[in-house]
């Protein structure tokens, strides 16, 4: 709770050698964020949540599993390349590929120049690729990439606690809608409001290239979804 | 009197750097770890300094463990430990350990057990003088905190 009101940005940050960690940790906090250090990418994904099997459309999975955006919000993810297991680039094509997560901000780093790797991940979705050892200037320039992300959940936590007020009063008139699945019923209010938000920066192109404005979505729900 | 002592161990501790930076033991990296500890962190150089030994000593012992068996022939190992130790020494500035590891690196890609070993010996070498090095130079610290901290009544 209260993630809107954090001015801090939360970094995850993924590195099987406890030194880079211990290292990359440090820069973070001088650079003012706040740090989460992880082993392996697939204990950077179970922090995110991504773990097998949560990803269901099952309903009540959805009201038990974490809530993205009060419990961990994450505004970058910055993990080496060469891990045992799960690389660095695993790392990021599972989590482009995730509905949920793919719009976090992931950088690379590595201690190896080799422009191939490097131009597959910034192809693949990565925002930077920094080679190690990573500075502290070389932080600075993901301040803009995390901001996007901050701004982005902060919205959306706030429109979710004024549509928390609003639910006993208002009934959804969610018409003409092609991407979400309508349940107007009261009780399925709630599984809607969770469905919209995670696909909600999705589908938010989506929809501005059907022609559809978000603003005009907004005042016609009255606080309840930002998109159609 | 009091002023001589934390003076002259801190022109000290500026000598040995100099001559570490001189020599290429250490690099601009190590500068950077400095500046990376303040007063939430005042033992930053010191602890991940000591991490880094002991991961790369981890990583010397399994190499030489590889090596000293005769039937030996998983080069691609050795290679992904070499990986560890470059990236570990470049992130903290250890700049001729990380030399030497790239060195024997690409010496073992010739897949030879016995020019591996030598690989490993000069790679111990140079990680033993720098542990030395940085034991000297936290030995200067701590002396010349402790100089700092003495205080006489007015």
């Amino acid at each position: 709770m209260g993630m809107a009101a954090e001015s801090q940005f939360h970094v995850l940050a993924v590195d099987d050698s406890l030194c880079d960690r211990k290292l990359i940790e440090r820069l973070l906090q001088k650079s003012s964020c706040q740090v989460t250090t992880v082993e392996s990418g697939s204990k950077a994904l179970e922090f995110l949540g991504l773990r097998q099997g949560l990803q269901s459309n099952d309903p009540n999975e959805l009201s038990t599993s974490p809530h993205i955006h009060q419990e961990v919000e994450v505004n970058l993810i910055i993990t080496d390349y060469c891990m045992p297991g799960m690389t660095g680039y695993d790392l990021l094509k599972k989590v482009k590929e995730s509905s949920a997560f793919k719009n976090i901000p992931v950088v690379i780093m590595s201690s190896e120049n080799v422009p191939a790797r490097i131009s597959r991940c910034l192809e693949e979705g990565a925002e930077e690729f920094f080679l190690k050892p990573v500075r502290l200037a070389d932080l600075n320039k993901l301040k803009p990439h995390m901001m996007k992300t901050k701004l982005k959940n902060q919205k959306l936590e706030e429109i979710e606690e004024a549509s928390k007020d609003e639910t006993a009063l208002v009934e959804p008139e969610i018409k003409d809608s092609t991407k979400i699945e309508i349940l107007p019923l009261q009780q399925d209010l709630q599984l809607v409001q969770q469905e919209e938000q995670t696909l909600c920066t999705n589908n938010k192109r989506k929809s501005m290239e059907e022609g559809i404005s978000t603003d005009r979505a907004l005042t016609r729900f009255d606080g309840i979804t930002t998109t159609v | 009197m009091l002023g001589l002592g934390v003076d002259r161990l801190q022109a000290d501790i500026n000598r040995l750097l100099a001559s570490l930076f001189h020599q290429g033991v250490l690099d601009e990296q190590f500068l950077q770890l400095q500046q990376l500890q303040d007063d939430t962190s005042p033992n930053f150089v010191y602890d991940v300094i000591n991490i880094y030994f002991d991961e790369s000593e981890k990583l010397l012992r399994n190499l030489r463990l590889l090596l000293m068996d005769r039937e030996f022939s998983d080069f691609k190992k050795i290679g992904l430990h070499l990986n560890q130790l470059v990236g570990s020494s470049s992130s903290i500035g250890a700049r001729r350990v990380r030399n030497v590891c790239v060195a024997f690196r690409s010496a073992s890609e010739l897949n030879n057990r016995l020019g591996c070993l030598r690989g490993l010996e000069v790679v111990e070498h140079e990680y033993h003088y720098l542990k030395n090095m940085m034991h000297e130079l936290f030995q200067l610290e701590q002396q010349r905190l402790l100089a700092a901290g003495v205080r006489y009544p007015m």
